[in-house]
């Protein structure tokens, strides 16, 4: 089996496992909705001022419930054992947490970008603007999984590794969250938010380069 | 790496790569960086408090500067040195590079931490507020927790080893915040001031407080090493407990 069906098997797997356990994505989006509707209630409804904070309370909310996901990156197939059976293959480790990231955002990053626009509306962002929060998702996300794998796999079977992994991740998220909402911002106050999606994207390519490789050594490790 | 034996040992740098090399060498060089930090240090705050003249702006309240400014620069050197010792601890796997990056951890931190202090103290008088959400302020907060997280997973994980190479590849992510930090200024347009030094226009102070600031800088500078050595020789005691040198030296009584 070459590293390229590799890579595609493994995505099918993992796609295939999340089905069967598709209670866990609905978590992820169900906190996510929860998050974003928790912030009218203490702020206050004010159609004004929800429109103004929108765009990075609906961004925050889709960095926790990513977050949340994940520990479920990694953890049960370490616990299982089945980790270390996938290290054993000849394709490079790399390759499979490529295909893990990827199935990853197919899980998480694709649901919470396609309900963002319902909870847009609700905060009353213009149509222009929940085009721009799905733009700035759709390219957001991906990264957001990618980085995020690094922690995850740093912090396989580590004590308390899901706080460690908060506070890991989230310093490093900071770049993501100020560009992506920093776009959708822009666009609701008129301007073009081009110049925000296009850092959001090299951002994407950085990542996704040397987060496979980086997050291949922290999986190892774990393993060994 | 097989240390070569011939020619005199000082020479090949790469025979301090082993603990039990380096270990007596830390021992010798940690007096002698904490006096010349001190001695840096009492110098240039006698320079910066009582030589350097009032700012014509801001009084005497911009004295903060012979401390801010050293220890925000320590902070993000600090972490690129780290990011250094991590990259050759993966590529070279040699174990001190990824004690001396434990070691300069929690030096680090205390500077992110005292950066972040000194311009709260220094914001208060100027600004009016203790902290403002500034691309500049921010990043450094953000800078503060990576040294956290970084402290925080080498501590958490039992054994050496891992926690060695697992740090290392957490310095190696975080690193790429850095020049994100150190370019916030220019980049965003927000109420810190801009860099009082830069490349192109050279200084735009007057000459006793430049000298007065490159001198504290140099005493953060020594004291970090001095801190670091002293952390490596604990890291290199814990890890090393089981060998004969360790046992030897402890029994001899010496430090």
């Amino acid at each position: 089996m070459n590293s390229g069906h590799f890579f595609l098997a493994i995505i099918k797997r993992d796609l295939l496992l999340a089905w069967q356990q598709r209670g866990d994505l609905l978590v992820g989006v169900v906190f996510f909705i929860l998050v974003a509707c928790l912030f009218p209630l203490a702020i206050g409804p004010e159609p004004k001022l929800l429109a103004r904070i929108g765009p990075g309370v609906l961004w925050v909310a889709v960095i926790l419930a990513n977050l949340l996901a994940l520990p479920r990156l990694f953890a049960s197939d370490w616990q299982d054992g089945s980790l270390e059976q996938l290290l054993l293959t000849a394709a490079p480790t790399s390759v499979m947490v490529a295909g893990k990231i990827i199935a990853h955002w197919l899980t998480t990053g694709i649901p919470l970008t396609l309900i963002a626009p319902l909870l847009g509306i609700q905060y009353g962002l213009e149509s222009d603007t929940l085009l721009m929060l799905m733009a700035s998702l759709l390219l957001g996300t991906p990264t957001l999984s990618a980085l995020g794998s690094i922690g995850a796999a740093l912090t396989i079977g580590v004590r308390q590794g899901e706080m460690l992994l908060a506070l890991l991740i989230l310093p490093l998220y900071a770049p993501v969250l100020i560009f992506g909402s920093g776009a959708v911002a822009a666009v609701a106050g008129g301007l073009s938010g081009m110049a925000e999606l296009s850092l959001l994207a090299a951002i994407l390519c950085g990542t996704l380069f040397l987060a496979p490789w980086l997050a291949a050594i922290a999986v190892r490790l774990a393993v060994e | 790496m097989k240390p070569s034996h011939n020619g005199p040992r000082w020479l090949n740098l790469f025979s301090f790569a082993s603990p039990m090399q380096f270990y007596p060498l830390a021992g010798r060089l940690i007096p002698l960086f904490m006096t010349t930090a001190l001695l840096f240090c009492a110098v240039g705050l006698w320079l910066g408090f009582a030589i350097a003249p009032g700012e014509a702006q801001q009084g005497e309240g911009y004295r903060i500067i012979f401390l801010h400014v050293p220890t925000s620069w320590m902070a993000m050197f600090i972490y690129i040195v780290m990011a250094f010792w991590s990259v050759m601890h993966l590529a070279l796997r040699t174990r001190l590079s990824a004690m001396m990056a434990q070691a300069l951890a929690p030096t680090g931190a205390l500077m992110a931490f005292l950066s972040l202090l000194t311009g709260a103290l220094w914001g208060k008088p100027m600004w009016g507020t203790w902290w403002v959400w500034d691309a500049r302020l921010t990043s450094m907060l953000l800078l503060f927790f990576l040294y956290l997280g970084f402290i925080a997973l080498t501590r958490s994980i039992d054994e050496p080893d891992r926690a060695d190479k697992a740090g290392s590849v957490l310095a190696i992510v975080g690193v790429f915040n850095v020049p994100v930090i150190y370019f916030s200024v220019k980049w965003w347009n927000t109420l810190h001031q801009g860099a009082s030094i830069s490349m192109e226009n050279g200084s735009s102070m007057a000459s006793t407080m430049l000298i007065a600031m490159l001198v504290m800088s140099l005493a953060a500078w020594m004291h970090s090493i001095a801190a670091c050595l002293s952390r490596v020789r604990t890291l290199i005691l814990q890890r090393e407990g089981h060998t004969r040198w360790v046992k030897e030296r402890i029994a001899q009584g010496e430090k």
